[in-house]
Formats: C-alpha cells, structure tokens, sequence
C-alpha cells in the first residue's frame, strides 16, 4: 500500500507514459495497417506482393527483437539522434500494423460481393469503391478484433519500458531496484493495466453498438 | 489477374494504367530497399569482414545454445500452458462458484497484465527466495521465462479452449449425459476432445506467440536466441563497429522459419480438419485475431460459433 501513496508521482508518470505510447503507436499502427492493407487487394502485383512480405516478416518476428533493430541499428544507420520515444513508437507501431492489416483485410471480405459489383455498375474506380463502399462496411466487422489487437498493444508497450522509456513497467523495474516488495508493486501495475484494458474494451464495445447496423 | 471484390478483369484502358501504377509502386518499393541498402553499405555493414564473422566456430556454438535453449523454453512451456489452459477451461465452466470464480479471475488478472511484467515479477521472486526455493544460477531466469509464459498462455488457450467447448452441439453432451455420464466424464471423453479438434488451428496460433515471447527472456537476462544474438553483437567488434545488421538479419531468418514453420503446421491442420467428415468446424488458422497476443477475440467467436453451421453431428 504504502509503495503507492509514497511513489504517487511516479506511478502516475508511468500511468501517463504507457497511455501516450500506446496511443502514439495505435495511431501508427491504425495509418500503416489501412494503407497497408490497400496494398494487399490493390490490383497493382509490386504494392500487393510489398504488403505481403510485410505483414509475414512482421508478424512472424518477436516484437523484442524489432525493438533491438529499432534501438541498436536505426540510430547508427539511418537516423541518428532519434528519440526513444519515436523509436519505440516504431517498433510497436510497425509490428500492430501488420495485425491491423490483416483485420482490415479481412473485414473487407466480409463486405458482400453485390456490393462491390453495384458500386462498380455505378462506374467508381478503385479508390471510390473502398473508400465510399466498402471500407465503411467493413468497419464493423473489424472492430471488434481491433479491440485485441489495441489491448495487445498496450501489454506489448510494456517492453518500450525495458528500453528506456518511462512507463508502468520501468517504474516497476525502478522502485523493485530500490527493494520495495514486488508483490505490491505487482498488484498496483496489475490494476492500472486493467484501468487501461477495460477502458479500451469498454470504448470499442460502445462503438460496436453506435455503429451496428442490420445486414 | 486475380479477381477481387474490388474490381473486375481489368479492360485494355485499367491494363495500361495498372502497368503504369506497377511501375511507379515498383520503382517506390525498390526505391525504399535501395535507400536501405545504400545506407547499410555505407556504414560498411555489408563488408566481407562483417559476414565472416559466422565462420568461427564460437559464433555458431552460441548461436546454436541460443536456439537450443529458446526450443527448450518453449517446449516446456507449451506443455505446460496447454494442461493449465485445459484446466482453467474446465474450471472457468464448473458447476461450483468457487471454483468458477477463481478460474475467472486467474484468467482475467493474467491474461490483462503484459507477460514481460508477469515475467519480470517472477524473476524477481525468484532471485529474493533463491535459497528457499533450491533454484541455482541459470534456473531463476528459466523457471521465471517458462511459470510467466505457462501463466499467460494457459490463460489465452483456456479462453480458446472455452470457446471451443462452447461451440460443441448440445446434443453432444445430451446424449452423453442419457447414456449415464458422469460430469467429468462428459467434459473430458466427450467436451474436451471436440473443443480441442476445433479449436486446433487457434491453439497452434497462440503457439507461435508463445515461440515469440520466448525473446522477452532478453529482458531479464536469460540466455535464449535473442539475449544471444544481442551479445554476440554487442561484444565483437570488426572495423571499429559492431555487427548488428548481419547478426539481426541472421537472428531474425531463424525465428520468422521457426515461427513459419509453426504457422504451416496451424493451416495444415486446419486443411486436415476442414476434409474429415466429423462435423466438427474447424478454427480460421489465418486469423489475425488469433495470432494478436490479446485473445479478447476468442469470446467472439464463443458467441458466433453456435449460430455457425456445425455438420451433421447433431
């Protein structure tokens, strides 16, 4: 108990934290999955064979281990002097874009065939058709896995704690240095994480009903 | 050209903008990897003297402990996680509140909290009751990676696994129970073994996260692939650089074949049971629900899966 009231400020930076990279990262993983998944039913072979290679290579690599390309090659090679915050972003950003996709993708097939092929007697190219036609559609369908995939991110942003961000799992790391007892520490974090989780599934299951619609 | 819900066979107008689309995506693609690798060789990444560095037997060997030990991580924890996910399903679907109670809450805290806290903690638990708990040297870290997987995952695959037995047809269990079956008998000759065939390919799915998660072992310090692959670069040292870029690429092509390889197994399985007439419906192998460290997931498809076509078994 007392660790928390002693270490108020702490948690709360750490509470503050985990939400600002999780929602920095949901929004790079929400742009890059769309865009992303407009590659893979485009009908253009290069974008659609770039979207593929993506989502498998990053969907099949341990998050922990884009981190380590993110904080030991990125900096060296490409950009240097990023900061740890934009890096982690990326790394968890790249990696849930590629769940993203795939719910987008598959979201786009639940649309109806009719609908498509009307919008296309209609005479609307490609990008009228997903963008007034389907992917409207296909939003429904899709969010309900990506209230998974926003509540795995926030779990996985636990990790940009290991690499010197400051979050809940790095004030955990700090004050079990210090020799509080991690079972209480355990419990606090514990809470906050389900604060955050719940909070998430509780919006996504408020937008599942605003936007129900009988099919 | 495939045809899509997107468009149709495109005419001789769509071919040619297409092929100037192709060209331009191509050129942006290829624009990309070209900036990469311009870079890469720029920081003498690509030097011969980099890449040799695999020659030597010591690289190889610590290489190979890596994936060794992150095989052995894994397979224990596999095992394990799917007998505690078979028993907090039962438990979660007990006629006994206590019980019930507890699985639910089991699943709810572990499942809610990132598996590197869960690993964390325990490692910690472990080096404060290192004496009391007879563990020695490398063991914390191994029982700490293999008890926060087995915790986490066992709860993912419980939820899985109840999904699964909820969507076996009540004339299943019906029937069962008219032939004098006891409670536990139904659940584990006749409830389990169907949830289990269906829900193969999302069990084998979360599988492969577990394989993944084995690299949060980096974290605190265990010597699996990835703690291996960060040392081996961290301590060599070739042109006044370190080899970061070959020993990722390398580590990286070892774990995406493993996951992979796991991944094929999902969807041939998933294939084998679509065939067999058992009438049992078989989990989507490619769903990226099931493949996103969550899980929320799978009490959506508990409660699409009763309305789903379920065969002639009923």
């Amino acid at each position: 108990m007392n660790v928390l009231l002693d270490h108020l400020p702490q948690f709360r930076e750490g509470f503050l934290g985990t939400l600002s990279i999780t929602a920095a990262s949901a929004a790079l993983a929400l742009v890059l999955g769309i865009v992303i998944a407009g590659f893979r039913v485009s009908p253009i072979p290069p974008l659609r064979a770039f979207g593929t290679a993506w989502v498998t290579l990053l969907r099949n690599t341990p998050l922990t281990l884009l981190f380590l390309i993110a904080f030991f090659v990125i900096p060296q090679i490409f950009f240097p002097g990023t900061s740890p915050f934009v890096l982690a972003m990326g790394a968890l950003g790249c990696y849930t874009s590629s769940f993203v996709c795939e719910a987008v993708r598959s979201g786009i097939n639940t649309v109806p065939l009719g609908q498509a092929e009307a919008a296309r007697s209609l005479g609307m190219t490609f990008f009228q058709t997903l963008r007034l036609i389907v992917l409207p559609q296909a939003t429904r369908s899709v969010i309900p896995p990506m209230s998974s995939i926003f509540i795995a991110l926030t779990k996985n942003s636990a990790i940009a704690g290991a690499f010197s961000n400051t979050e809940l799992f790095n004030v955990s790391k700090l004050l079990s240095d210090k020799g509080f007892a991690i079972g209480w520490i355990f419990l606090w974090i514990a809470l906050c994480y389900l604060v955050i989780t719940f909070a998430i599934s509780g919006l996504f299951r408020l937008l599942e009903s605003r936007l129900e619609v009988a099919r | 050209m495939s045809s899509s819900v997107l468009y149709d066979a495109p005419g001789p107008k769509a071919r040619i903008r297409n092929r100037i689309y192709s060209v331009v995506g191509g050129l942006a693609v290829l624009g990309l990897i070209v900036f990469a690798v311009v870079r890469l060789n720029d920081k003498g990444q690509f030097a011969p003297e980099m890449w040799d560095i695999f020659n030597y037997a010591g690289v190889r060997t610590s290489i190979r402990d890596g994936v060794v030990t992150t095989l052995k991580v894994f397979a224990v924890a596999a095992v394990l996680s799917l007998v505690l996910g078979v028993l907090l399903a039962v438990g979660r679907l007990s006629d006994h509140k206590a019980v019930r109670w507890f699985a639910t809450g089991f699943i709810e805290l572990f499942r809610a909290v990132p598996l590197l806290i869960t690993i964390y903690v325990l490692w910690v638990l472990f080096l404060t009751y290192r004496s009391d708990l007879g563990l020695s040297g490398d063991n914390t870290g191994f029982w700490a990676l293999v008890i926060g997987l087995t915790v986490y995952n066992g709860s993912v695959q419980a939820e899985v696994l109840r999904a699964g037995i909820n969507s076996v047809p009540r004339g299943q269990s019906e029937a069962a129970y008219a032939l004098g079956m006891r409670k536990t008998q139904v659940m584990m000759t006749v409830l389990v073994p169907q949830a289990v065939r269906a829900m193969l390919p999302t069990i084998i799915s979360q599988l492969v996260v577990t394989l993944k998660d084995t690299s949060l072992g980096y974290v605190i310090t265990y010597q699996e692939l990835l703690f291996q692959l960060q040392q081996l670069a961290g301590n060599i040292v070739v042109n006044d650089d370190n080899p970061y870029v070959p020993v990722i690429i390398v580590g990286g092509a070892i774990y995406i074949a493993m996951c992979l390889a796991l991944s094929a197994l999902a969807t041939w399985i998933e294939r084998r049971g679509r065939r067999a007439k058992t009438g049992i419906r078989v989990a989507d192998a490619g769903q990226p629900l099931a493949a996103a460290d969550a899980l929320d997931v799978v009490d959506h498809s508990a409660v699409s899966a009763p309305d789903a076509p379920t065969g002639k078994t009923n």
